[in-house]
């Protein structure tokens, strides 16, 4: 066992996140100026820009949902309990009392536990929300001739509000996140350069230094 | 995951045609010159294609531009002509089926049988919040009827040399009308030392109506330059653009039958039977639609859909009036309009003389009256932001026969009804006219007042409302307790006119905020105006939440930190 520079975020990995950030902060943005939290937006170049940024969202979301189902990688979100209490605690305890962080990435494994709970409920939880509210929303042009559609609508805006509320509250807990290592530079970094320590296996070293070695350092 | 994608594509895919109305619409891009010989268009459609020639009257042709006939020339109009009537038969030996035609127009008959509630409306029945009736005071009021000498119940409806073509077609600008009955002297005196009419040159001066034509009367009802309507003023004879688009003179330039289309002499839009939603756009290429519709030239997809506001704003279309955003305010281009009307302060005199004050000077610096004592006082306003209603088009009058509840005031003169659930109903524009006037305080109905007439008991000249209530009722057969009163009433009139320029158009965020332009529009769900206030404070509070929770975990850190490096 080993620990070494490996790449484990790829371009279009970093280009998804980095997208994906641009686009949801737009979105809450705009969605907020939309809904009357501030007038720092026009409403017409508010909603336009939610719109597009929507649109834009869902197409990276296509090619993110087909890259995790092609490539494999779906697997780094399956919930898994080994570990996890041990980065509650530590998150809960031991940060304060100095100690380090209790999980190792490791080359198939590149989320600790709790990290890896926290991904797939944004993906099967509020993301959906989001976008089973977003989407009859968007459209709704196509059913508003349809009777109580205006009660509708105001269900589907709360659904809307709701879901934007609590991706807001994701984000900050996200970025809070990011300065609990040794500094939040240190943090992002694997997502600007895609490469990270990783505890290799001696198969797994010898693999990437052979077939892959542009993806270790 | 399999969901997300689904939904993913089936929301892009339907992104691209969510704009309602679809690729079929033409929305009207350049809007065309005015068709200004529409009424020569012929009346019938297309024959159907069959296996044999069918001959099914004429055939259709496209609208007439330019003039065949210069009437100078006509032997029949030489002259010279004595009398209005004489004018009249002279065009009618020509225009052989004008005159019947036009006696089916409201213009000519003043009456107006509504289909739906089969109440008899028209001039020549409805009492309004203004000048109150014309029903007796035709000797003044029937100067806007198209017709020569209606003074009385005894006027022919069947005559049609009396009806007076050239106030409606004449070029010259040098033809007017006077009262067909003297009036008390105090205000006959108004009519009196004017030109005489040159006949001749107004029968050979004749041109399709122009907007002063129909000016004359449209732009004066009530008593005075837009009045009655706000959306109807003298400012539309030349306005510029930014007062109308449509008939801003030096642009488009329409004339009133652009869009108020004529067929045998009868013309589209009516107050009282409004097409609040026009679902039939355009029609077919070629296809005549007699309405007075926005949607019968620009479509039911009005915006290009080029942009994702665009796109939105055909979304609206079905429920918001086109008038509701293009028409930002009325009674706009300097000349006001009487919102309020207070009769029950007339009859006010100075040294036993009537008398006026004017007390308000509009944007183009006229003075305007605020009192005179034959009516009252008046409250004058200027670019008014409409009250705005869902409307389904149908009015229901207070007419002279309508029992009301005394408690409930104001008195609506025309109510309306519409709502977010009638497919025919759409948010509109109204100017709101308050007015005091007299009633029957005894029975509960509106009455009718003899103003006008060189007699005893007319108010115009006498100032005693009691007699002039008595007598305009009496005249009638009418029940009249003998206890007149005066009553809070409201009008509504759909605002329709003085259409803005698009660059001038209301912005989504003048509804969409709190408060807004609807603020008081029930029925809908409007991102801005609307929102669960409590979603909102259970979301802000789980916000801060998270936020006192990280701040509150950072700080411990930094302590537990600072105390391990001093230690």
């Amino acid at each position: 066992m080993s620990t070494r520079q490996v790449l484990i975020f790829s371009h279009f990995e970093r280009f998804w996140h980095w997208t994906q950030m641009v686009l949801i902060v737009t979105l809450l943005a705009t969605g907020f100026g939309v809904h009357g939290f501030h007038s720092l937006i026009d409403f017409e170049e508010a909603v336009t820009l939610h719109t597009i940024a929507a649109l834009a969202l869902g197409v990276l979301w296509i090619l993110a949902t087909f890259w995790l189902l092609t490539t494999g990688t779906w697997r780094h979100f399956v919930p898994s309990a080994k570990g996890l209490w041990q980065v509650a605690r530590f998150y809960a305890w031991g940060i304060f009392q100095g100690e380090g962080h209790p999980y190792r990435k490791a080359y198939w494994r590149k989320h600790n536990p709790l990290q890896a709970l926290a991904y797939l409920g944004l993906k099967l939880v509020l993301f959906p929300a989001i976008w089973i509210s977003g989407i009859p929303y968007l459209l709704y042009g196509l059913w508003q001739h349809l009777p109580q559609a205006s009660e509708w609508l105001s269900w589907v805006a709360l659904v809307h509000t709701a879901a934007a509320f609590a991706i807001a509250a994701f984000i900050v807990a996200h970025i809070y996140l990011l300065t609990t290592g040794h500094s939040f530079v240190e943090h992002v970094k694997p997502m600007i350069t895609g490469f990270d320590e990783v505890d290799l296996s001696p198969e797994e070293e010898a693999y990437l230094v052979k077939d892959q070695p542009r993806h270790i350092r | 995951m399999k969901r997300k994608i689904m939904l993913l594509i089936a929301g892009l895919g339907l992104a691209l045609w969510a704009a309602p109305g679809g690729s079929a619409e033409h929305p009207l891009e350049d809007l065309p010159a005015p068709p200004g010989t529409a009424e020569h268009a012929p009346p019938q459609p297309p024959p159907p294609p069959a296996s044999g020639p069918q001959v099914s009257g004429p055939q259709v042709s496209g609208p007439l531009r330019g003039r065949t006939t210069d009437h100078a020339k006509l032997e029949a109009l030489k002259g010279p002509f004595a009398s209005g009537p004489e004018v009249t038969k002279a065009c009618l030996s020509c225009h052989t089926e004008t005159g019947h035609q036009f006696m089916k127009n409201v213009h000519w008959t003043w009456e107006f049988k509504d289909p739906v509630t089969g109440q008899m409306l028209g001039k020549r029945h409805l009492i309004n919040n203004f000048c109150t009736n014309s029903r007796g005071n035709e000797g003044m009021c029937a100067q806007c009827h198209a017709g020569y000498g209606w003074k009385d119940e005894t006027f022919d409806f069947t005559n049609q040399d009396n009806i007076d073509c050239v106030v409606c077609h004449d070029g010259t600008g040098t033809y007017y009308r006077t009262p067909a009955t003297q009036g008390n002297a105090a205000c006959s005196v108004m009519f009196e030392g004017k030109k005489p009419i040159d006949l001749t040159a107004v029968a050979q001066g004749v041109v399709l109506p122009q907007r002063q034509n129909c000016g004359t009367c449209h732009f004066f009802g009530g008593g005075g330059d837009n009045v009655k309507h706000g959306d109807l003023s003298s400012a539309l004879t030349a306005p510029s653009r930014d007062l109308d688009v449509h008939m801003a003179a030096d642009g488009a330039n329409f004339a009133c039958t652009a869009c108020h289309v004529t067929r045998d002499h009868v013309w589209a839009g009516s107050r009282y039977q409004l097409v609040a939603r026009d679902q039939e756009g355009q029609g077919k290429p070629g296809e005549r639609r007699d309405v007075a519709t926005c949607e019968s030239c620009h479509g039911t997809a009005p915006h290009p859909n080029d942009s994702v506001a665009h796109i939105k704003l055909n979304g609206h279309v079905d429920k918001i009036a086109c008038q509701t955003c293009h028409i930002p305010a009325f009674a706009r281009g300097g000349v006001a309009t009487v919102v309020d009307w207070d009769w029950r302060t007339a009859g006010k005199l100075k040294d036993g003389e009537g008398y006026h004050e004017s007390n308000y000077t509009q944007g183009n610096g006229q003075h305007r009256y605020t009192y005179k004592s034959i009516k009252g006082n008046f409250t004058f306003a200027e670019d008014l932001v409409p009250l705005y209603a869902w409307f389904d088009g149908q009015m229901r009058y207070t007419t002279i026969d309508t029992k009301f509840d005394v408690n409930q005031q104001p008195v609506p003169i025309n109510a309306f009804t519409g709502s977010r659930d009638d497919p025919k109903s759409r948010i509109w524009p109204f100017k709101v006219m308050h007015t005091w006037q007299p009633f029957d305080k005894g029975n509960g109905t509106l009455v009718y007042t003899h103003l006008w007439g060189d007699d005893q008991d007319a108010y115009w000249g006498n100032y005693d409302m009691a007699k002039a209530v008595e007598r305009g009722m009496k005249d009638f057969g009418l029940p009249y307790s003998g206890d007149f009163g005066y009553v809070e009433t409201a009008s509504f009139w759909p605002i329709t006119h003085m259409v803005a320029p698009k660059e001038d158009a209301l912005a989504c965020a003048d509804c969409h905020t709190e408060p807004g332009r609807l603020a008081s529009v029930q029925g809908v769900y409007m991102p801005g105006r609307d929102a669960d206030r409590r979603v909102d404070l259970i979301g802000l509070l789980a916000l801060a939440a998270v936020l006192g929770g990280v701040l509150g975990h950072g700080l411990i850190r930094t302590m537990r930190r600072n105390r391990g490096t001093h230690s």
